[in-house]
C-alpha cells in the first residue's frame, strides 16, 4: 500500500480503487490507485519515465476515449460524482477539466480565435462578451502586453513559450475546475519556462493544478503536494517539501537521491 | 591514364548523359508546347466562343456547345464526386484509423483505381449505364468522370488529414469540442491548402479525359445543356476534329486544345502556387 499524507486541502477528486488498461493488454498500466486531489493546490506527478504518470493524468479528461478498447476500473469521483460513468457527458466534463500538452497546441486560426474557441464551444456568440474574456484571458496569462495589437495575426506564428502561454489562456478562458498540465515546459527554453511555472503559482488561486514533470525541481518548486509513482502504483503522495526532505518510502528516497531513474 | 584521370573522365561522361536525357524530356514538352501556342492561336478567335459548331466549310463556326458542356461536364462531376472524396478522406483519417482494415482496404482499392485507365471506366459506366438505358446522355459522362475523380481526391484528402499532428486533435476534445467540430474546425483548418490542391488538380485531371466520355456522354454537334441527351465536350470534339480531313474542323481542334491545355494548364500552376506558399508558411 501506498503511503498517503493528510491532504489538508478539501478534496476536490477522489481517486479510489483505480485501475487503468491499455487496449489489448490484460495487465493494468495503472494499478489499484487511491488518492485525493486537494482543492485550490498544484499536485505534481513524477517517477521514472513509464511509470504511468502521464497516463494518470490523461485518466482525469477521459482523454483514453479517444482511442478504442481502453478500459477503466474503480473510481475517480469530482466533487463526489464519478467521472469514470459510462453515461459521463464527456464534453461537460472537458469543459470542468482542462488540459495543456507537452508540445504548444495553437490551433491554425488567429491568437483571438485561439482563445474564444472554447466559449464559442461553449454557444458564447456576444461579440462584446467574447471580446471582454478573451482579453481578461490573455491579461491573466500576461500575455496581453506581447500580443494585445495583433489579436488578428496567427497563433502558430508565436514562440514557443508564448505558443504555451496562449494555450493555457485558451484552456483558462472556460473557466475550469482542474487544470491538467502534462509536462507543460518539457520543449521549452529556461525562461519560458520560469514565466509558465509563475503563471501555474498565479493561477492555484482559482483552480486546481496536476501537473506531470521529469523534473524533480520543477515539481518541489511550484508544487503543493507530490506524489511519486513508479510501473503504474503510486508509491507515495506527500506535501511537497516533506516528501523531498523527508520522504517515508525508501524507493521514493531512491529516486529523488538519484539512484535510479 | 591513371586513376584519377580515369575517375574524372568518367564523371565527365556521366554529367554529359544524364544532362542531355534532361534537356531531351524538355526538348519535347516546350516542342509540344510551342506548336500547340502557334496552331492554337492562329485559330482562336472571337466566334469560337459564341458559335456552335458547324458541318465543315460553314460560316460562321466555333465551340461553344463543346465549351458549355465540357463546362458542365466538370463542373457537374467536381460537385458530386469532391463532396464523396472528402468525407471518404475525412473517414479514412478520422474514423477508420491506420489500423482499420477497412480502411487500408478503401485504401488500396483507391490507389488500384487511380491507375485504371480511364477506357476501362468509360467502358464500365457504358455496361451499366448506357447499354441498359438505350442511348449516351451527359448524366453518363459525368459518372465516368466522378468515378475518376473519387480516388484522387479521397487519397490527397487522407495523406492531407493525417499531417495534421494528433496533439491538435487532442487539443480541440480536450477543450470540449465534440468530434464532428475538432474535425470540421481543426483539422479541415490545419489541412485546407493540402486539400485544396488535390481537389484542384483532380479537376485538372478528369477536364482532360477523352476516353471515358467517348461511351457515355458521346458529343453533340448541337447547343445542348440536356443531361438526359449526348452532350459535347471539348476533347471528344477535338478527337472528332483532329482525326477529320477537313482544314476548318483541323484548325478548330487546336483551338480546342489550346484552351484545355490553358485550363489544365491554369489549375496546375495555381495548385502549386498553394503549395509553394503553404511551404512558406512553415
Amino acid at each position: 500500500m501506498a503511503t498517503i499524507c493528510e491532504v489538508t486541502h478539501e478534496h476536490i477528486i477522489e481517486v479510489e480503487n483505480f485501475s487503468f488498461y491499455y487496449a489489448g493488454v490484460d495487465t493494468p498500466n495503472l494499478k489499484n490507485i487511491n488518492m485525493p486531489i486537494g482543492k485550490g493546490a498544484v499536485t505534481a506527478l513524477i517517477g521514472p519515465s513509464g511509470c504511468g504518470k502521464t497516463t494518470l493524468l490523461r485518466c482525469f479528461n477521459r482523454m483514453h476515449d479517444l482511442y478504442p478498447g481502453n478500459r477503466y476500473e474503480g473510481k475517480i469521483l469530482l466533487e463526489g460524482h464519478n467521472i469514470l460513468d459510462k453515461n459521463e457527458d464527456l464534453i461537460k466534463l472537458r469543459t470542468k477539466i482542462g488540459m495543456i500538452f507537452q508540445k504548444p497546441t495553437p490551433f491554425p486560426m488567429s491568437i483571438y480565435d485561439n482563445v474564444a474557441y472554447g466559449l464559442r464551444l461553449q454557444g458564447i456568440k456576444s461579440k462584446s462578451e467574447l471580446d471582454g474574456r478573451v482579453e481578461k484571458a490573455l491579461k491573466d496569462e500576461a500575455l496581453w502586453k506581447e500580443v494585445g495589437d495583433r489579436l488578428k495575426s496567427p497563433g502558430t506564428a508565436l514562440s514557443g513559450g508564448q505558443q504555451q502561454r496562449l494555450c493555457i489562456a485558451r484552456a483558462v478562458a472556460v473557466e475550469p475546475e482542474v487544470l491538467l498540465f502534462d509536462e507543460p515546459t518539457s520543449a521549452l527554453d529556461p525562461i519560458s519556462t520560469q514565466a509558465i511555472e509563475e503563471l501555474i503559482t498565479k493561477l492555484k488561486e482559482k483552480v486546481t493544478i496536476i501537473i506531470v514533470t521529469h523534473n524533480m525541481q520543477q515539481a518541489a518548486r511550484v508544487s503543493d503536494y507530490t506524489a511519486f509513482m513508479y510501473l503504474g502504483d503510486l508509491i507515495e503522495l506527500g506535501v511537497t517539501e516533506e516528501l523531498f526532505i523527508t520522504p517515508k518510502e525508501e524507493m521514493t528516497e531512491q529516486y529523488i537521491t538519484g539512484k535510479f531513474g | 591514364m591513371t586513376l584519377q584521370e580515369r575517375r574524372i573522365l568518367l564523371n565527365k561522361v556521366i554529367m554529359i548523359l544524364s544532362t542531355t536525357a534532361a534537356l531531351l524530356g524538355i526538348i519535347f514538352l516546350f516542342w509540344i508546347i510551342a506548336v500547340l501556342f502557334y496552331k492554337g492561336f492562329t485559330a482562336l478567335n472571337l466566334n469560337i466562343f459564341v458559335h456552335d459548331m458547324a458541318p465543315p466549310g460553314r460560316e460562321p463556326s466555333g465551340l461553344r456547345n463543346a465549351l458549355v458542356g465540357q463546362l458542365i461536364l466538370v463542373l457537374g462531376a467536381s460537385a458530386i464526386g469532391v463532396p464523396i472524396g472528402v468525407l471518404a478522406g475525412t473517414y479514412l483519417s478520422e474514423y477508420g484509423g491506420k489500423k482499420s482494415r477497412l480502411a487500408r482496404l478503401i485504401r488500396d482499392i483507391s490507389d488500384i483505381m487511380m491507375s485504371t485507365p480511364s477506357i476501362v471506366i468509360g467502358a464500365f459506366i457504358y455496361a451499366i449505364l448506357v447499354a441498359p438505358m438505350g442511348h449516351f446522355r451527359g448524366w453518363a459522362g459525368i459518372a465516368a468522370l466522378v468515378v475518376m475523380m473519387i480516388p484522387i481526391v479521397l487519397r490527397t484528402t487522407d495523406d492531407m488529414l493525417q499531417l495534421v499532428p494528433g496533439s491538435l486533435r487532442e487539443a480541440a476534445i480536450a477543450l470540449g469540442a465534440p468530434k464532428y467540430k475538432m474535425i470540421i474546425q481543426v483539422v479541415y483548418r490545419g489541412a485546407k491548402t493540402g486539400m485544396l490542391t488535390g481537389i484542384l488538380l483532380s479537376i485538372a485531371r478528369i477536364a482532360g479525359e477523352t476516353a471515358p466520355l467517348l461511351f457515355t456522354s458521346f458529343s453533340n454537334n448541337f447547343y445542348s445543356t440536356d443531361l438526359n441527351n449526348p452532350i459535347a465536350s471539348l476533347t471528344v470534339t477535338m478527337y472528332n476534329y483532329a482525326t477529320s480531313p477537313y482544314e476548318d474542323w483541323i484548325d478548330q481542334g487546336w483551338a480546342a486544345a489550346l484552351i484545355l491545355a490553358l485550363f489544365v494548364l491554369g489549375a496546375n500552376i495555381i495548385g502549386r502556387i498553394i503549395i509553394r506558399k503553404r511551404k512558406g508558411e512553415h
